[in-house]
C-alpha cells in the first residue's frame, strides 16, 4: 500500500461521509411513512413554508422521532466505546452490562416511591417529569455502573455479560410487578418500557435530552487522552502519568449523563452500544478513542435511524419493536465477535 | 544520574521493609541488571524507584528530583516502564501502542505530531518491532509483544527505563537478543536503563554493574566479576541442593 493513511485521517474521511449519510437518511426519514410527504415537502416544512398539514407530519411527528434517534444513537455509541475501553471488554455496553437496567429500576423506583407518598408527591413528580426520571435514570445506572465495575475487578469478559444480561431480565420483572400496582400514577414514564422507542419524546422533551448528552459528549473528550493509556493496563497507565482513580469516576460520570437520558426518554435500547464501537475500529483502525468518538456518534445515529425507519415504515399490521429491528442487525454481530474476536480468545 | 540516598523500600504493616538503607549512584549509558531469588524485593524496588509506589525511607533522585515528589505527567516524561502484566484490549493496534509512549508529551487530546510519529517509528525500529507495524495487539506471541512495549518505552524518551522481568516469557535467543538490545541502547541514547532477571547467565555477561539482592534486606553491587570473586552470588543464590561455582562461573548440582 502506498498511501500513507492514519487513524486521524480515516476517521476524518469516514465521519464526513458517514455525516452525509446521516443527514441523507434523517431527510428520508422525514419524507417516508404512513403518509408520503415528498422530500420538496419536507424542506419547505423545515423551512417553516408550505402546507401546514405536512408541517404538521414533518415537525410535529416526524422530527422530535428523528431527532431523538440521532441523539440517542450517537449518545449510545460514545457511551459503548467508553464502557467498552474502561472495561477492556468488547461485550461491553450499556445495556449489555445492565446499566441501562439500573436506569430504568431507579425510575421505576422513584415513580413508585412517589405514588406510595400520596398525591403530592405524584404532583411534584408531575411537575418535574424531565428532570426527575432523568435523575431517577441518572442514580440507577451511576450505582449499577460502580457494582460492575467492582465485579469486573474479580470474574472474566463473558461472565461479566451475562450477569449484565440478567440484571436486565430480573429489572424488567421488577417492573412488570410495579407497572401492575402503579401504572395510575406512572403515566407516561412507563409507556412502553418493555421495549425502546424514539417516538415518546414532544419537541419540548429534547432540551432535557440533549443537555446532559452535551455535557458528557465534553466530559469524554477531556478523558480520551487518558482512557486511551488504561487500555494497556492500569499500572502502564499510571506509569504514563494517568491518575487511574480519578479516571475511572469520570469515565463513569461520562457514561451516565450520555446513557441516563436515552434510558428516561427511550427505554432499554439495545445492541447499538455494543456493535457501533467495532464499527469505529474497523473504519479507523485503531483502539486509541479520541479518532472513534466522532465515527462512534455517527454510526450510532445512522443506526438507530434506520431502524426506527423500519419500526415507522408503512407497515400494514402494526409497528415493528425498535429492538426487534436492533437485534436482527446486533445480535449476529455479537454471535461473530464472540467466536472470531482474537481479544475473546482465551477469555472464553 | 540516578542516586539512591537511604533508599528503604517495602510495605507498611506486617512484611516491613523489603530492603533497607541503600546507597548509590548510577551514571547515564549504564545498563544495570537487578538480580535476586523471588520475594528478594526486585519488584518493589522496581516499583518504588518507578515512582509508582512509595519509599518507606529515604528517596531515589533523578538528576537530583526526587523521583517520588515529580508531578506524575514530569515523571512519565523522564521514567518508562515495562512490565510482564499481559494486556488484552479490543481492537489495538501495536501502533496505538507505541504511540502510547509519547502520551506524556501530547496535548490534551493527545495528538501526535510530526516528530511524535517520527520518534514512534524509530522506535518500532530500534526495537526490531518494525514488520508488526499495522497488526492487532492481541494477534501477538508473547516475545512479539515484549518487543512492541519495549518500542513503546523507547518512543517514551525516558532518562531512566525500568523493565520488570520482562525476559520471563522470552525462549533463550529471545533474550539474549532482548537484552543486548537493551544495553545497545542504554550506551546509545545515554538513558540508564534497569532491568531485573532471573537470568543469571546473560545478566552476569551483559550488565555493566549488578545489583544483586541478598534477601535479607541488603544489596551487592558492583561488576559480575567482583560480585563473583566476592562469593557474593552464590550467598545469594546457594540452597542445600544447588551451589554457585566461583571457579566455573555457573551453577553445580551439590553432589
Amino acid at each position: 500500500m502506498s498511501v500513507v493513511t492514519t487513524p486521524e485521517l480515516r476517521s476524518a474521511v469516514g465521519s464526513a461521509a458517514l455525516l452525509g449519510i446521516v443527514v441523507a437518511t434523517a431527510i428520508f426519514a422525514l419524507s417516508w411513512g404512513m403518509i408520503a410527504v415528498p422530500w420538496r415537502d419536507v424542506f419547505a416544512a423545515l423551512g417553516g413554508v408550505g402546507d401546514p398539514l405536512n408541517a404538521q407530519i414533518v415537525l410535529g411527528l416526524r422530527l422530535p422521532r428523528v431527532l431523538t434517534a440521532i441523539l440517542a444513537g450517537g449518545a449510545l455509541g460514545i457511551g459503548g466505546v467508553l464502557i467498552q475501553s474502561l472495561f477492556r471488554n468488547p461485550m461491553a455496553d450499556a445495556w449489555s452490562l445492565g446499566l441501562t437496567a439500573g436506569g430504568q429500576l431507579g425510575v421505576a423506583l422513584l415513580v413508585t416511591a412517589a405514588a406510595f407518598s400520596g398525591p403530592a408527591a405524584i404532583a411534584f413528580l408531575r411537575g418535574f417529569e424531565g428532570i426527575s426520571i432523568t435523575l431517577g435514570a441518572m442514580l440507577g445506572i451511576g450505582l449499577f455502573a460502580l457494582a460492575m465495575a467492582s465485579l469486573a475487578r474479580r470474574v472474566g469478559t463473558i461472565t461479566l455479560l451475562v450477569v449484565g444480561l440478567m440484571l436486565g431480565f430480573t429489572v424488567q420483572g421488577i417492573i412488570s410487578v410495579v407497572l401492575h400496582f402503579a401504572n395510575r400514577v406512572g403515566g407516561r414514564v412507563f409507556s412502553g418500557w418493555s421495549d425502546g422507542n424514539f417516538a415518546g419524546v414532544v419537541l419540548s422533551d429534547l432540551p432535557m435530552i440533549a443537555v446532559p448528552v452535551a455535557v458528557g459528549l465534553v466530559l469524554a473528550m477531556f478523558i480520551a487522552k487518558p482512557l486511551t493509556a488504561l487500555l494497556i493496563g492500569e499500572t502502564y497507565a499510571k506509569s504514563l502519568g494517568t491518575d487511574v482513580t480519578r479516571l475511572r469516576r469520570l469515565t463513569l460520570a461520562s457514561v451516565v449523563l450520555l446513557v441516563a437520558p436515552i434510558t428516561a426518554y427511550c427505554g432499554p435500547v439495545t445492541f447499538i452500544g455494543l456493535i457501533v464501537p467495532h464499527f469505529a475500529r474497523a473504519i479507523a483502525r485503531t483502539a486509541r478513542i479520541a479518532p472513534l468518538m466522532p465515527l462512534a456518534a455517527l454510526s450510532g445515529a445512522l443506526l438507530a435511524l434506520a431502524a426506527d425507519i423500519v419500526v415507522h415504515a408503512p407497515w400494514e399490521q402494526h409497528f415493528l419493536h425498535l429492538n426487534a429491528v436492533l437485534a436482527l442487525v446486533g445480535a449476529p454481530v455479537v454471535i461473530a465477535l464472540l467466536i472470531f474476536s482474537p481479544t475473546m480468545r482465551g477469555q472464553r | 544520574m540516578l542516586e539512591l540516598k537511604q533508599l528503604t523500600v517495602g510495605y507498611s504493616g506486617p512484611r516491613g521493609a523489603v530492603l533497607s538503607d541503600q546507597n548509590l549512584a548510577v551514571s547515564p549509558g549504564s545498563f544495570i541488571c537487578v538480580l535476586g531469588r523471588n520475594g528478594a524485593g526486585k519488584s518493589t524496588l522496581m516499583r518504588t524507584i518507578s515512582g509508582l509506589q512509595p519509599a518507606l525511607a529515604g528517596a531515589a533522585c533523578l538528576r537530583d528530583d526526587d523521583i517520588a515528589a515529580l508531578r506524575p505527567q514530569t515523571r512519565a516524561q523522564r521514567i518508562a516502564v515495562v512490565l510482564t502484566e499481559r494486556i488484552a484490549s479490543p481492537g489495538l493496534t501495536v501502533d496505538d501502542v507505541v504511540a502510547m509512549g509519547r502520551t506524556p508529551f501530547t496535548d490534551w487530546r493527545g495528538r501526535l505530531s510530526t516528530e511524535d510519529r517520527k520518534l514512534v517509528t524509530e522506535a518500532l525500529e530500534l526495537a526490531r518491532a518494525t514488520p508488526f507495524s499495522g497488526r492487532l495487539f492481541d494477534d501477538l506471541s508473547d516475545g512479539e509483544r515484549q518487543r512492541v512495549m519495549i518500542a513503546r518505552a523507547i518512543a517514551q524518551t525516558p532518562q531512566l527505563m525500568v523493565l520488570d522481568e520482562i525476559t520471563a516469557f522470552l525462549d533463550l535467543p529471545g533474550r539474549v537478543e532482548t537484552m543486548a538490545l537493551l544495553r545497545d541502547h542504554a550506551r546509545s541514547s545515554g538513558s540508564i536503563v534497569l532491568l531485573s532477571s532471573h537470568d543469571l547467565d546473560l545478566s552476569l555477561q551483559l550488565a555493566d554493574s549488578v545489583w544483586l539482592l541478598d534477601g535479607t534486606g541488603g544489596m551487592r553491587v558492583g561488576s559480575a566479576s567482583e560480585l563473583i570473586e566476592a562469593g557474593d552470588i552464590g550467598r545469594a543464590f546457594d540452597t542445600p541442593a544447588v551451589h554457585f561455582s566461583r571457579e566455573l562461573g555457573r551453577f553445580e548440582l551439590v553432589a
